[in-house]
């Protein structure tokens, strides 16, 4: 194995890692500090801030260094490369940069978003120097809230990293965005009438290092030391973008996609970042509901369980069917599927389809819109988390799950005496039609969390989570296994679908993801590698090594 | 020493000096006719055995460059000729493009054949409309003539010269960012490595030299390796990394003199000498105070400095960067050398293309600096601070991606250290100046 040292420490790579000296830093846990170079753009090592020493070491063991100072992002680490990112020399380097970036920076931290997450605050109590020795006035340049309708730009605030401009031209390919002047007049703008509109641009937001460039839906919402995140899963499409739900006091203000290079890669798209704001819904199903006769004759969970598990026990198991939703986490189907079929084996098992919305939209995009090879980024047509993970549940429980259509077709002829139907899907999972084949079911459960057309039709209601306010694990296109966990308290009366199916089982203690899934690996072999029981970060495969993602088609009930 | 014969300006004051028959007529494309003749390896070595230097402002040697190409690549390969002429006080390319532009298509052919390139660019000055339109002239009678285009001369070489006319920035000079606007973007340096030769236009190994440069090709093809040498300077012996500086120089004279002139002379004449003999000596019967030795990002000789020979290691010895273009200009003991060195800054950070920190604030910070120095606001520490800041921002520190930022520097420290008495007393004396700069300032 190749070594190199960094600040006089061994570190060991592979010869195929291709290191820069901000990599192999960190492999000591050192800090390089860096704006302009991201490890999924291009190098352009403009910012200077990553500024190092370099040296080589001879064939007689003598280290010769290089007279001037290097960027580190630009820089190979190779065999007996000897790296001092520590120097006095160094130390200068970062300071002047520091001064260079913050002469004409306005300082308004105070009422910058970014304030509390910003790379020129933390590098300039780190670095800096503590004070600007400019005397004259500073820049002013006009703030633009015609970037996008998502994103608007305190251009002052910018320190020309062109991180964002990068972006649009590499990994969407839209190129929406420029630098527009020279030298300290520069600015980053948009072309009139072409706004920075991609369904990738919000990432420019989280890649501005500083507080340019803004989201307008998160502008002056929260101070971000009040945010508390939670790592989770985008819940919007197959492609599964690990993220983390920023909330404060049960209020969700953000999502912001979380580095996994066996999921995403850095990024998430606009659909998944703006697309939770129906957990805030006024209209969330919010109590549990037992009706007789259309009338309500219970709100309480501790009455509704127990009941609706006894009238679910003394029917006769091939009359009992159950829709289970792509939407669910894999213990939500496994608990509810155990429950049922511990009732009969003949219960019969449908999962609804996963909505598919067009075709896979691929990035980079070239200026007419076609994708371009190699692909970066990927936004799913298939639009629900964890069809896969409750396909494996549902194979493992039913020799032949039926589709949603063979399910409602039974019940609308007469073939059930209880139906459960699981929702959860946001843009809605069943039409008035289909809701009419329950009608002459007797018993109906609909779990979920928006009113449909079927919610007025049911006998149990049972208001549930969105995956902002579940814990559990979504298996994504790919047969990514990774876990969300609870960022919010579901609203009022409502409970997390996990915690209502648990209770509903009758089984003892508290609902607990993590153990489940030591039972869910023990029980169905799709599963084992839940094994551990927690996940990690990044998740783990299903199967080893990664598995190409398998047509929707031919997943169970994929056909509406 | 025979009286000195220019070469490059040989044809300049004759009549119809851009028309393909007086050139012929006076034998050209006779060098090119025997570089055709050779194998494209011969001219390269021939050329680095004359150990010509580039003539755009680095100096390096030409020959050597063009060695850097990858072996056996298959093409394509591109020549870009840097026709962006924009340092301040240099025009001798102009006058080289304007007056004789045969001689800079011949020496663009040979390099192409040296070089197995089949395609050249010349990036010319935006504001050269002149130049334009003769080497747009002269380009056409030689594709008419079997010179461009296709079976160059009947031996199977072809070549396509496409004259492109730039962004109208200082940057565009700069060979990374001559490409970069060459491909039709921002002209933003580009890192290095890799190195053009290896990856330049398109992505393809590229040749950028300066016009001058390919002039003085033609010619050592045509008399030969020994004529280039027989004038100059020979390498130092104590300095083993000095290749020399060899052959006929056009040297730029303005500023301060009596006769702004650009004249051809072997490289190593001193700056009094241009001054005095070739450009009639500082006007108004003054003295020069200070003298820029290459275009002013080469800093300043003092007028102790004047009889520093102007050869590529002559400047630096006197603390300059370089010989850069070998453009003089010449400041008169009547100008103040706070103005002199705010305008020098002015410049820079209106040309800084902006993409390195501390080029980008750095040639900003001084000039705002410097402004406030000549409205008699400045204090005498801030000749300290702006020593430390033009210290901070340059390739050689290695803070910045281009040599623009060095060359900001450069005549701040050479001010600073040469004339800091001057600026001490302008600035305890409360002076202050104002006028023609500060308009300039505002037209940007
Ligand atoms: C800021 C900057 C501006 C430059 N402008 C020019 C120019 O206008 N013309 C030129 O020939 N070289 C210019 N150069 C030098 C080129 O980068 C390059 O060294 C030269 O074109 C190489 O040709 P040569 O080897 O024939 O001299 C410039 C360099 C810098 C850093
Ligand atoms: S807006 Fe932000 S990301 Fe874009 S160049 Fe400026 S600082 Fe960098
Ligand atoms: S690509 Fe899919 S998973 Fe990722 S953010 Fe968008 S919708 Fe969510
Ligand atoms: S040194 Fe200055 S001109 Fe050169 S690339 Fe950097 S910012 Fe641009
Ligand atoms: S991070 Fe290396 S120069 Fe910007």
């Amino acid at each position: 194995m190749p070594k190199a040292t960094v600040n006089n420490q061994v570190i060991e790579f592979d010869a195929s890692e291709q290191l820069n000296c901000i990599q192999a830093a960190k492999k000591i846990g050192f800090e390089v500090p860096h704006y302009c170079w991201h490890p999924e753009l291009s190098v352009v090592a403009s910012c200077r801030m990553c500024l190092v020493e370099v040296g080589d070491t001879k064939p007689d063991g003598t280290v010769v260094m290089q007279p001037k100072l290097v960027p580190g992002c630009q820089t190979p680490v190779k065999e007996g490369t000897v790296v001092l990112a520590d120097s006095p020399k160094v130390k200068a380097a970062q300071a002047a940069t520091l001064e260079y970036l913050l002469l004409n920076h306005p300082l308004d931290c105070p009422t910058c978003d970014q304030a509390g997450e910003c790379g020129l605050q933390d590098y300039s109590y780190k670095y800096g120097r503590g004070y600007s020795r400019l005397q004259e006035p500073k820049n002013q340049k006009p703030d633009k809230d015609h970037i996008g309708e998502q994103i608007t730009l305190f251009t002052d605030r910018c320190i020309m990293c062109t991180r964002c401009v990068r972006f649009t031209r590499e990994i969407s390919g839209t190129a929406e965005l420029f630098v527009t002047h020279r030298g300290t007049k520069e600015e980053i703008d948009v072309f009139p009438g072409e706004p920075c509109d991609n369904k990738l641009a919000g990432n420019v937001v989280d890649l501005c290092p500083v507080g340019a460039l803004c989201s307008k839906d998160f502008l002056y919402e929260q101070r971000v030391w009040w945010l508390n995140s939670a790592k989770s899963v985008c819940p919007n499409c197959s492609t599964g973008c690990s993220i983390t739900v920023d909330q404060n006091e049960d209020v969700v203000y953000r999502l912001k996609p979380r580095e996994n290079p066996q999921a995403q890669g850095h990024f998430m798209c606009d659909e998944g970042r703006f697309g939770w704001k129906y957990q805030q819904r006024e209209d969330r199903l919010a109590y549990p509901e037992q009706r007789e006769a259309g009338r309500v004759v219970s709100y309480g969970w501790d009455d509704i369980l127990p009941a609706l598990r006894k009238q679910l026990q003394s029917t006769k198991g091939d009359r009992i069917g159950a829709l289970l939703s792509p939407w669910m986490t894999v213990e939500e189907a496994y608990l509810l599927a155990s429950f049922l079929t511990e009732i009969s084996e003949h219960v019969r098992l449908a999962v609804a389809p996963a909505a598919i919305v067009g075709s896979d939209d691929r990035y980079p995009k070239d200026f007419r819109g076609q994708p371009l090879e190699p692909t970066k980024f990927t936004i799913r047509a298939e639009k629900a988390p964890n069809a896969r993970g409750v396909d494996a549940v549902l194979k493992h429980f039913a020799k032949s799950p039926l589709t949603m259509s063979d399910l409602l077709a039974q019940a609308s002829s007469g073939k059930l005496d209880a139906l459960y139907l699981v929702g959860g899907d946001p843009n809605g999972w069943i039409t008035a039609q289909q809701a009419d084949a329950v009608k002459k079911v007797p018993l109906v459960v609909v779990q979920d969390i928006l009113p449909s057309a079927v919610s007025p039709l049911a006998q149990y209601l049972l208001p549930g989570g969105t995956f902002a306010e579940r814990d559990g694990v979504f298996v994504n296109h790919a047969g990514l296994a990774q876990e969300i966990h609870r960022a919010v308290r579901c609203p009022e009366g409502a409970r997390p679908d996990g915690r209502i199916l648990w209770d509903l089982s009758g089984r003892p203690g508290l609902f607990n993801a993590a153990q489940l899934r030591k039972e869910i690996a023990a029980q169905i072999p799709a599963l084992a590698a839940l094994h551990a029981g927690k996940l990690g970060d990044c998740g783990v495969w299903l199967s080893e090594g990664k598995t190409p993602s398998p047509p929707v088609t031919h997943l169970a009930g994929a056909n509406r | 020493m025979a009286k000195f014969e220019p070469v490059l300006f040989a044809r300049i004051q004759k009549n119809d000096s851009q028309a393909l028959a007086g050139y012929r007529a006076d034998g050209g494309y006779a060098a090119l006719k025997k570089a055709l003749g050779m194998a494209p390896a011969d001219v390269t070595t021939m050329v680095k055995d004359s150990a010509l230097r580039g003539r755009g402002g680095a100096g390096f040697p030409c020959g050597l460059k063009w060695t850097f190409l990858p072996k056996d690549h298959p093409g394509p390969i591109y020549l870009a000729v840097n026709a962006d002429e924009s340092e301040p006080g240099t025009f001798n390319n102009r006058i080289l493009m304007e007056e004789d532009p045969h001689q800079l298509l011949e020496g663009i052919a040979i390099a192409c054949h040296a070089i197995k390139s089949n395609t050249a660019y010349i990036y010319l000055r935006y504001e050269y409309g002149r130049s334009y339109r003769v080497l747009d002239a002269a380009i056409k009678e030689c594709y008419a003539a079997g010179l461009l285009g296709k079976n160059i001369l009947g031996t199977g070489f072809n070549l396509d010269v496409h004259l492109h006319r730039g962004a109208a920035a200082y940057i565009c000079g700069e060979e990374t960012g001559l490409i970069e606007s060459l491909e039709g973007k921002r002209a933003w340096p580009r890192i290095k490595p890799p190195f053009p030769a290896v990856e330049g236009l398109f992505r393809k190994p590229t040749i950028v030299n300066n016009v001058e440069t390919l002039c003085c090709v033609t010619h050592i093809v045509y008399r030969g390796v020994e004529w280039f040498k027989s004038m100059g300077v020979p390498p130092d012996p104590n300095n083993p990394r000095d290749p020399g500086s060899y052959g006929p120089k056009l040297y730029c004279v303005s500023g301060h003199v009596n006769k702004p002139t650009c004249v051809e002379l072997p490289m190593g004449v001193t700056a009094r000498e241009l001054i005095d003999e070739h450009a009639g000596g500082v006007w108004k019967g003054r003295k020069a105070k200070a003298v820029v030795p290459g275009g002013i990002s080469m800093g300043f000789l003092s007028a102790a400095e004047l009889d520093t020979p102007l050869d590529f290691a002559g400047p630096g010895k006197a603390g300059c960067l370089g010989l850069g273009t070998a453009a003089v200009v010449v400041v008169d003991d009547h100008t103040s050398m706070v103005e002199v060195l705010y305008n020098c800054c002015r410049f820079m950070s209106h040309e800084s293309c902006g993409q390195c920190t501390p080029c980008r604030e750095g040639t900003s910070w001084m000039t705002r600096i410097l402004e406030r120095i000549r409205t008699g606001n400045g204090k005498v520490e801030d000749l300290d601070l702006l020593m430390e800041v033009a210290g901070s921002m340059g390739i050689i520190p290695g803070t910045t991606i281009c040599g623009l930022s060095d060359g900001a520097a450069w005549p701040v420290k050479n001010a600073i250290q040469k004339f800091r008495g001057e600026f001490e007393e302008f600035i305890r004396t409360g002076q202050k100046l104002r006028g023609p700069a500060e308009a300039l300032m505002a037209a940007h």
